[in-house]
């Protein structure tokens, strides 16, 4: 069925449907979800937005209206830079990464051997597993005296001395990218794996018999034909990666300030843990959040020409 | 399967390399095994070791027979059933109707979704807090449920609209000029077609309200009416350290989830192709 669909992928809007229907009747086999996505989705969007607009008590109590001041302070945050920078650091790096070790991976992964089925699921453990658990069991691994990482750096003789992975300024980052793409490799696979069995083999018989070499096969035959699935697999990591909290949170609870946050963590932080808990100041950096990645995906999709993959 | 495969021929040669990459992706969660059967000193032991000093299988029995612990996986079982459930009903007849009819407003709709896919409840989490707490819902189960059901409802309808548009429209056609209701079509007809993206759907909401944690960390005050996610730490605090605890925990929760994953395995990879082709 998955390869009906990715065989003839450029429906145009009339040509599937079986017909038309009265925009009231449209309506009520959409009432359901229009309520979700108004009720929970974009209703507290407008409350955010009201939020980033008051003035609150440090135990969160409306004290009156803000005007803009909220904005004002997230944005003159003497960590701010601080804290954009590292933002950018993250999701370009796990993104970036990911894509290119996915590819890798996944082309080796549509290959037929014995046990392949076993490799598949074992990939899929780390997606299965919540992101707290595998980020928590990071915090172990990484430990400077009985973490296993720096155990076994130490007995192959990589390392002298202990490495602290997560207490260390110049390594915490790092250690947060490496458990980003960990956890991010699985779906991104099997996006790519989908995508690869997709292509029709005759393409690549055409190119076979044509004396391409592999890697001119890949990269002139696969590459291209693979477009959809990297727009959505690096579309989909953006807007994860972005969002993501759990491993940055996590990885760098011991830590004081902002040295390694990411927007998310940082607007959390500013509510629920910060010396300011100011919830009207991390609604402001909520707005600023959604803003963000509203524009870098629209970005993106811009470069990429979006309306002509999915026409 | 075997059509789509580019080498017919198996080779065993390959299969030491995947040997290696599943021994790659699992090695942390032997490690958090092996740990669910040392005592929590061991765990925390210098220099440490790979295998327990000895084996307590008896974490397993005190973790399965600790009240908070039954308390937070029947919360985490409740709340990804129920958003589960609620997706499936809401996304189906608008995924349906998406994909096989034309009506004003079509579009919009289609961009509404695509739009509430980027937003995360992770940064919307104070006007969440906020909403709910107008509501009265602040501490509840119908907080997380209805969250995690309109938080995922975007994913859903993507995969099932991919899956329904590959469907020939003639089928469904013949099916009209024979009587058959728009509902009695899609019912009888078209649901059973797309079983596969069904599951899909149904799996992959499921797994992510079993996984949620910023939503639940903000809104849930009560220890008993925590999820698995959130409750699990309070093993691993400034007070006491129980990692055996929190391993074990860690373990009972990730492991039915690796198996819904190994059943839909195959449907995964259609799953995903069929969503993103629109």
């Amino acid at each position: 069925m998955s390869r009906t669909t990715t065989r003839t992928p450029r429906h145009t809007s009339s040509g599937y449907a079986v017909g038309r229907v009265r925009p009231l009747v449209a309506l009520a086999w959409l009432a359901p979800a229009l309520a979700l996505i108004f009720g929970v989705v974009l209703f507290p969007a407008v409350m955010l937005f009201q939020a980033s607009r008051g003035e609150y008590s440090i135990t969160g109590l409306r004290k009156g209206d803000a005007g803009w001041a909220n904005y004002t302070k997230v944005l003159e945050h003497p960590d701010l830079g601080t804290v954009l920078t590292n933002t950018v650091i993250w999701v370009v790096s796990v993104v970036a990464l990911t894509i290119v070790i996915s590819l890798g991976l996944a082309q080796f992964l549509v290959k037929n051997f014995p046990g392949r089925r076993f490799v598949r699921w074992a990939i899929i453990v780390p997606w299965a597993a919540s992101l707290v658990i595998t980020a928590q069991l990071f915090v172990l691994l990484y430990d400077f005296n009985y973490g296993l990482i720096n155990h076994a750096l130490k007995s192959v003789g990589l390392i002298e001395t202990s490495i602290d992975f997560l207490g260390n300024d110049s390594w915490t980052m790092a250690s947060m990218v490496l458990v980003g793409v960990f956890v991010s490799l699985p779906f991104t696979i099997f996006v790519f794996i989908a995508g690869i069995n997709a292509i029709p083999d005759d393409v690549h018989e055409a190119a076979v018999v044509d004396g391409a070499s592999p890697w001119q096969r890949w990269r002139q035959v696969t590459l291209p034909l693979l477009r959809p699935a990297l727009l959505v697999a690096t579309v989909l990591n953006v807007i994860y990666v972005f969002n993501s909290f759990p491993i940055v949170y996590t990885l760098n609870d011991r830590n004081p300030g902002y040295l390694h946050d990411t927007t998310i963590t940082f607007m959390y932080k500013l509510a629920f843990k910060s010396q300011e808990k100011d919830v009207g100041m991390s609604a402001a950096a909520g707005v600023i959040n959604v803003l963000l990645i509203l524009l870098v995906v629209a970005v993106y999709l811009r470069i990429v020409n979006w309306r002509e993959e999915t026409r | 399967m075997s059509t789509v495969t580019r080498s017919s021929r198996p080779r065993w040669g390959l299969t030491v390399g995947g040997a290696l990459l599943a021994l790659a992706f699992l090695a942390p969660y032997v490690v958090m095994l092996l740990g669910s059967l040392r005592s929590s000193s061991d765990n925390k032991a210098t220099p440490p070791s790979f295998l327990p000093k000895v084996w307590q299988w008896s974490t397993y029995a005190d973790v399965l027979g600790d009240e908070r612990f039954l308390a937070w996986l029947r919360t985490s079982l409740l709340v990804g059933l129920a958003s589960t459930v609620i997706v499936i009903l809401v996304a189906v007849p608008a995924a349906y109707m998406t994909a096989r009819y034309t009506f004003p407003g079509r579009t919009p709709f289609l961009l509404l979704v695509l739009i509430t896919q980027m937003f995360s409840p992770t940064a919307l989490v104070v006007g969440l807090y906020r909403e709910f707490f107008e509501l009265n819902l602040i501490n509840t189960y119908g907080a997380l449920i209805l969250t995690n059901a309109a938080f995922n409802l975007a994913f859903a309808v993507w995969i099932l609209h991919g899956f329904f548009s590959s469907i020939p429209t003639e089928i469904e056609e013949a099916a009209q000029l024979d009587g058959v209701t728009r509902w009695q079509s899609l019912r009888r007809i078209m649901l059973p077609l797309i079983l596969p993206g069904l599951v899909t759907a149904t799996i992959f909401t499921f797994i992510a309200a079993w996984n949620e944690y910023v939503v639940a960390l903000t809104l849930i005050i009560d220890d008993s009416k925590k999820p698995l996610t959130v409750g699990f730490r309070s093993y691993v605090t400034g007070y006491e350290q129980n990692w055996d605890q929190l391993f074990a925990a860690s373990v009972i929760a990730v492991v039915p989830v690796v198996i819904l994953f190994a059943l839909i395995e195959k449907h995964l990879v259609g799953g995903l192709t069929a969503g993103s082709v629109k």
